[in-house]
């Protein structure tokens, strides 16, 4: 990302560029462990899509459809909160090099 | 009745890419309230973790008209906010039949305290605004100070445990009520844990003409310390345990919305956090019983309340 300075300030710091912050990609943060979306367990309660704090869940029209890792931070939640006994998000181990990740 | 599958549908009023901790329940609580009207929506929002996390320059996570003055003015500001679309309605620059809606929002350390005279002033002059305060017990965004939101026993910043104190001695201001006490048509208290009485709330206060207020327990696994994972299990049991029990004060008639089949020891809500670690030290069993026989009396208040508003 380009650094604005002062200069390019719009005038009383309004900020035009409305949602823009999806360019930040939280899925950087993730270390660990990850979710895994197994779409045939899911019965499609959308509580994932609910408790997810970091808007990682893909929604296809009326389908929760998996994870959207570019934002998923990890935290769980997703899998925690879904229903079926064999749940459809599980937690998975992931190994991330640090390098990779920053130059994401 | 909403279904989750449809709000989903709905735009994102609030969108990803904001630097909320994992696990943080603010979201979740946006999720719901931002979708529960329908007309165009104006956000006033006080400093606090959800101002400082969607709006890091240059980018942020608002979709919809977001204003942010100070700490301590977040509903003064919406309140000018409404006013002068009033006035440019009737100067005719609005036309007459667009409906907005106004929305201020502080955590607990904005609306509880340093918020607490705006609130009150834009209460008492009956703006036609909702004011929702996310209540995570503490002054997170700052590392965790207490407030007048912190419950008894937990360990802040500023009220640590240790040899010489349980944590918190003071029990917490009960700011719905104080809210209700203003005689506005309508005051709420919700969770994020319910998520239907949630956006049936939300939807109610947006409804209302004047001011309504909105109270929603925030879980912050931050300043709780407890398995980020595991939210949606604590904010059952804070309604469970009648730690933050759900109720409506509808022009001045209480009513609870939901009233636990047995009631849960507090342990239940105190166990798995870390804030409140120390108090399961022998030394400090008679903090429980206090903060037990407090929830219990409050719980007993709370009803008497709804039975005198069911007669009236
Ligand atoms: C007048 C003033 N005092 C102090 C601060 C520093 N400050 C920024 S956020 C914050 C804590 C906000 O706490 P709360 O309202 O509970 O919201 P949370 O951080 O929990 O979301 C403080 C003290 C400030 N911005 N303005
Ligand atoms: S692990 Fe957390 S951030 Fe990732 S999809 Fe699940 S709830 Fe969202
Ligand atoms: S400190 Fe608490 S309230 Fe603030 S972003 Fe983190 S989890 Fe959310």
């Amino acid at each position: 990302m380009k650094k604005e300075t002062w200069k390019e300030l719009t005038l009383g710091t309004i900020n035009l560029n409305a949602g823009n912050s999806v360019q930040n990609l939280t899925g950087t943060w993730r270390s660990g462990k990850k979710p895994q979306f197994i779409e045939d367990k899911c019965i499609q309660c959308f509580f994932c899509w609910l408790y997810c704090p970091h808007h990682a869940i893909e929604v296809q029209g009326e389908e929760v459809k998996g994870i959207k890792y570019d934002y998923c931070t990890g935290c769980g939640m997703c899998s925690e909160v879904c229903p079926p006994k064999e749940k459809a998000i599980v937690m998975v181990k992931e190994e991330i090099k640090l390098a990779e990740r920053s130059s994401k | 009745m909403a279904k989750l599958k449809d709000l989903a549908q709905m735009e994102d009023r609030l969108v990803a890419g904001h630097g909320m901790c994992l696990g943080c329940g603010i979201p979740l609580i946006m999720k719901i309230v931002l979708r529960a009207t329908e007309d165009p929506l104006i956000v006033a929002n006080a400093t606090g973790c959800l101002e400082v996390c969607t709006t890091i320059f240059p980018r942020t996570s608002w979709n919809i008209s977001w204003v942010h003055s100070a700490f301590e003015n977040a509903a003064s500001t919406i309140a000018g906010v409404e006013s002068m679309y009033q006035a440019l309605k009737k100067k005719g620059r609005i036309p007459q039949d667009k409906k907005v809606k106004f929305l201020g929002i502080g955590g607990d350390g904005g609306t509880y305290d340093i918020g607490l005279q705006a609130l009150s002033g834009a209460m008492e002059r009956g703006h036609d605004i909702v004011y929702l305060c996310y209540d995570n017990n503490a002054y997170a965004n700052t590392g965790g100070q207490r407030s007048s939101a912190t419950p008894v026993g937990a360990s802040a910043t500023t009220s640590p445990s240790g040899t010489q104190s349980p944590g918190k001695l003071q029990r917490r201001k009960d700011l719905t009520k104080v809210m209700a006490a203003h005689g506005i048509p309508y005051a709420a208290q919700a969770s994020p844990g319910r998520w239907k009485d949630l956006y049936n709330k939300a939807k109610k206060a947006f409804e209302v003409e004047g001011p309504a207020f909105l109270n929603v327990l925030c879980l912050c696994p931050t300043e709780w310390k407890y398995d980020e994972a595991k939210g949606l299990q604590l904010a059952q049991d804070a309604v469970d345990t009648c730690v933050w029990p759900l109720y409506e004060v509808e022009n001045g008639k209480y009513k609870i919305n939901y009233k636990p089949r047995k009631k849960k020891p507090i342990t239940e809500w105190l166990k798995p956090q870390g804030r409140f670690r120390h108090l399961f030290k022998e030394e400090n069993a008679s903090v429980i019983q206090r903060i037990q026989k407090e929830i219990d009396e409050e719980w007993e208040e709370l009803n008497r309340l709804a039975g005198f508003s069911q007669q009236k």
